[in-house]
């Protein structure tokens, strides 16, 4: 009974979303306020809906119903309660509702706190979010229903793959569903500006919240689903240009250039066909994302059990989205007046170049993410586009860019003056300089490459600190006076400095996490000691013991520096019983910012093991600097100037910030 | 600086990179892409020693060795070619034998193939496409499509 109820709260949520899809438009076309209010409550409804579809399909999970298909295929009684509740998108149809959950939910809140917008604007985006949502039920109700029924129904559930049986599935999905889908605001916004055929720096205001929070998840997302990779899979790696993993990265480059060129629009009022055309390519590569993962066409372990007919589906819903919004660009944007003028050397000029270098570098990654799957239906030949493409593409982009980063705050809107911002960037470069030389003393030798990275890190982390003290003044005035200062500046502010210098942060891991790893895979019997970057590990032994719903052999290690004993790793390798397959649990040991990773193969007649080690110095840092940008975007979503339904801040205010 | 001007700096950069991305892309798609084969087409194209390639199939019963040093050894086959695959490693968690496996390397000689990388099954019941593809050529599957990705 329960799960019909799901059901047919699923479709009353479709039948909302229709309504949520017409009849504002219609308000806002014969201007009748009365139909041009239906929006709100209608995106409140739906969300309510699929909430309680949602909800009972947990429901089913939690008491382990396997007459419903979907939970006879991915649970298991035996599984921890944690897990009950995760396999609920550990699965194809599952994930599908949580998709729409998070659109219902993004929609319910435009409507909710959305007071400041005007009426029209809210209810355009209102409808433009109301198709989305009616594409993706229709494709639920129509191709992976979660609620079909089994009869008779088993006793036993076929348990979740044992791959996402993980507190990472708990964290990973959600948050990147939240960047993915928080991306279809700034389109809403974009189409219903471009329907509207009105847009203006307010337009820019109003999005950028929104942008901002899914670009904080996106990061957040993909830096958890890194971590989760990297333990989970016993591979000791953190990125592998996965396509699927290149679906995220995408839309997140695309968010990232549209959260800077927004900047651009709201302070100076120019590049607004720009900044739009770019909020309809954000949600354009999510949804191709979302193409690529949820159709099959590709495989990994983002891709359940796959039904060609799903992947047209998505493929149609697709091509109408991006088709329609990109014909409604063409049409509309020769209307769109033309913004304020900037010199090259500007702050607007600095923009662009990063907006340029980004855009770029999406192109590379949807070429190598789809030329595969082109060249296969063309020519019938595989290939696999891996690291050693995009080592020779992307990142010879990316690097130009994240050198200028530091400039482009340093510069004045309008006009800027490039020596004078190198000047004042002196000493951070001094700095970064002087920190590398320490390092490479410590480390004692260095690769050309492995330098510049470090480098290119340091002075990102220096350059963004440099700007801060700047704008306080610290060091050129009293110290008093550069505290009054860096209270009065806007959070906003402070969330820019710490964004930047998460990237660099994040640059130091990546690079030092690539260059500087030591890898060793050995046989070892009891009492075999290995020696990796000065930490002996003896195989002490092996003993057994049972989960919940596996059985595990867990090998323990002991590590010793210079003799002294410091920490015990216990990797092991998981049997789970429902589905008779194995995982491999890596042990990791943390030292400071540097990882020990230890991986088990199976245990052999002769009593011993094939033993995968790993030193990564610095790894955490990569992960770390994704949290530290997603801290700055938090930081500036609560600065007063780009809350949602703050009023407009007064002038003067406007200007000691610009200062 | 004239409006003009202005906007022509803008695209000659916007240019040179666009032109400078295009150009790596180019480069990078004929130098540093790995293509997917089958043992018989290994033997059949007769793919030079050193190229790096990827090569899939079912991984033939009984013919998995594994030496004291992590050494690995075992044969990779379509049915109507065989190749004897090194690898130095930890073996994938659904890596078996009689099943599906695709593995990246250099071919080493005449029928082997030195593998820096087998590639993980993320599901039991999974087999990969390229695999499913590279046997269906040679007659050697069987199974329905239905077994294909599903279950």
């Amino acid at each position: 009974m329960i799960a019909e109820l799901g059901h047919f709260a699923l479709i009353l949520a479709l039948m909302v979303a229709l309504v949520q899809s017409s009849v504002p438009l219609a308000g806002a076309r014969r201007a009748v306020p009365r139909l041009q209010a239906v929006g709100s409550p209608a995106a409140i409804t739906q969300f309510l809906l699929v909430g309680l579809a949602f909800s009972t399909l947990t429901f089913a999970y939690v008491v382990s119903d396997f007459s419903v298909l979907n939970v006879f295929e991915n649970s298991h009684s035996a599984q921890p309660l944690l897990f009950k509740f995760t396999s609920v998108w550990g699965n194809h149809e599952g994930s599908m509702l949580l998709w729409v959950l998070i659109l219902a939910l993004f929609g319910a809140m435009v409507a909710a706190f959305g007071t400041n917008l005007p009426s029209r604007l809210k209810a355009l985006v209102l409808v433009v979010q109301g198709w989305i949502s009616s594409a993706f039920l229709l494709f639920i109700l129509a191709t992976s229903n979660p609620f079909t029924r089994l009869d008779p129904a088993p006793i036993e559930g076929r348990d979740l793959n044992p791959i996402l049986q993980d507190i990472g599935l708990a964290v990973h999905p959600p948050l990147l569903y939240l960047g993915y889908v928080g991306c279809s605001i700034s389109f809403s916004f974009a189409v219903a500006a471009l329907i509207d055929g009105r847009i203006d720096a307010a337009w820019a205001r109003w999005a950028r919240p929104w942008t901002l929070a899914a670009w904080m998840f996106l990061t957040l997302g993909i830096a958890m689903g890194s971590y989760w990779a990297y333990y989970e899979l016993g591979w000791g790696g953190f990125w592998f240009w996965d396509p699927v993993e290149n679906a995220s990265l995408m839309p997140w480059l695309a968010v990232t250039a549209l959260l800077h060129s927004a900047v651009v629009m709201e302070r100076r009022d120019a590049l607004k066909i720009w900044t739009v055309f770019l909020a309809i390519l954000a949600f354009s590569l999510s949804l191709l994302g979302t193409f690529l993962v949820r159709s099959g066409v590709l495989t990994s372990v983002h891709t359940f059990a796959s039904d060609p007919t799903r992947g047209v589906f998505i493929l149609v819903i697709l091509c109408i989205f991006i088709g329609g919004a990109l014909a409604l660009f063409a049409l509309r944007a020769g209307t769109l007046a033309p913004g304020g003028v900037f010199a090259p050397i500007s702050r607007e000029g600095a923009l662009v170049l990063n907006n340029i270098f980004l855009t770029a570098a999406v192109a590379t990654v949807v070429v190598g993410t789809l030329y595969p799957l082109v060249l296969e239906a063309l020519t019938g030949d595989r290939i696999s586009v891996g690291a050693p493409f995009y080592n020779l593409t992307f990142v010879p982009l990316v690097v130009p860019l994240l050198l200028t980063v530091p400039f482009g705050p340093m510069l004045a809107w309008k006009r800027g003056d490039l020596s004078a911002a190198a000047e004042r960037l002196m000493l951070g470069f001094g700095a970064s300089i002087a920190v590398m030389v320490a390092v490479l003393a410590f480390r004692g030798s260095g690769q050309v490459l492995a330098v510049a990275g470090i480098w290119l890190g340091l002075w990102m982390v220096a350059g963004a600190l440099a700007e801060l003290a700047f704008r306080i003044k610290l060091g050129t005035a009293p110290l008093g006076e550069s505290w009054r200062r860096a209270a009065g500046l806007p959070r906003s502010a402070f969330g820019t400095t710490l964004a930047h210098a998460g990237v660099g942060v994040m640059v130091l891991g990546i690079v030092s996490a690539s260059i500087w790893s030591a890898e060793d895979i050995r046989s070892m019997q009891p009492g075999d000691t290995a020696e990796i970057a000065g930490y002996e590990m003896t195989l002490e032994g092996f003993h057994d013991q049972a989960g919940s719903n596996f059985d595990e052999t867990v090998a323990r290690l002991a590590v010793r520096r210079g003799g002294r004993l410091i920490a015990s790793m216990e990797p092991s390798r998981r049997r789970y019983r429902a589905r008779d397959s194995s995982t491999t649990e890596a042990a990791i040991e943390t030292r400071g910012f540097s990882q020990l990773y230890v991986s088990l193969g199976d245990i052999n007649a002769e009593g011993g093991t094939t033993v995968r080690i790993f030193w990564r110095p610095l790894v955490t840092l990569m992960w770390l600097g994704a949290l530290v940008m997603a801290v700055g975007a938090l930081l500036s979503l609560s600065d007063r100037r780009l809350r949602v339904g703050a009023p407009k801040p007064s002038r003067r205010r406007h200007l000691a910030a610009a200062e | 600086m004239t409006r003009r001007r202005r906007r022509l700096t803008l695209i000659a950069v916007a240019g040179v990179v666009l032109a400078t991305a295009v150009g790596l892309v180019l480069f990078a798609l004929s130098d540093r892409i790995v293509f997917f084969n089958s043992p018989s087409e290994v033997v059949a194209r007769s793919i030079p020693v050193g190229s790096r390639i990827r090569l899939g199939g079912l991984v033939v019963d009984g013919s998995v060795a594994k030496a004291a040093d992590g050494q690995v050894r075992f044969a990779v086959t379509d049915g109507a070619a065989t190749i004897e695959v090194s690898y130095r490693g930890i073996l994938p968690d659904l890596f078996r034998e009689g099943q599906g496996v695709v593995t990246e390397g250099l071919v080493s000689g005449d029928r082997t193939f030195a593998a820096d990388t087998v590639l993980a099954k993320h599901d039991e019941t999974y087999m990969p496409a390229e695999v499913v593809d590279a046997l269906k050529k040679q007659g050697y599957w069987e199974g329905t499509e239905a077994a294909e990705g599903t279950r």
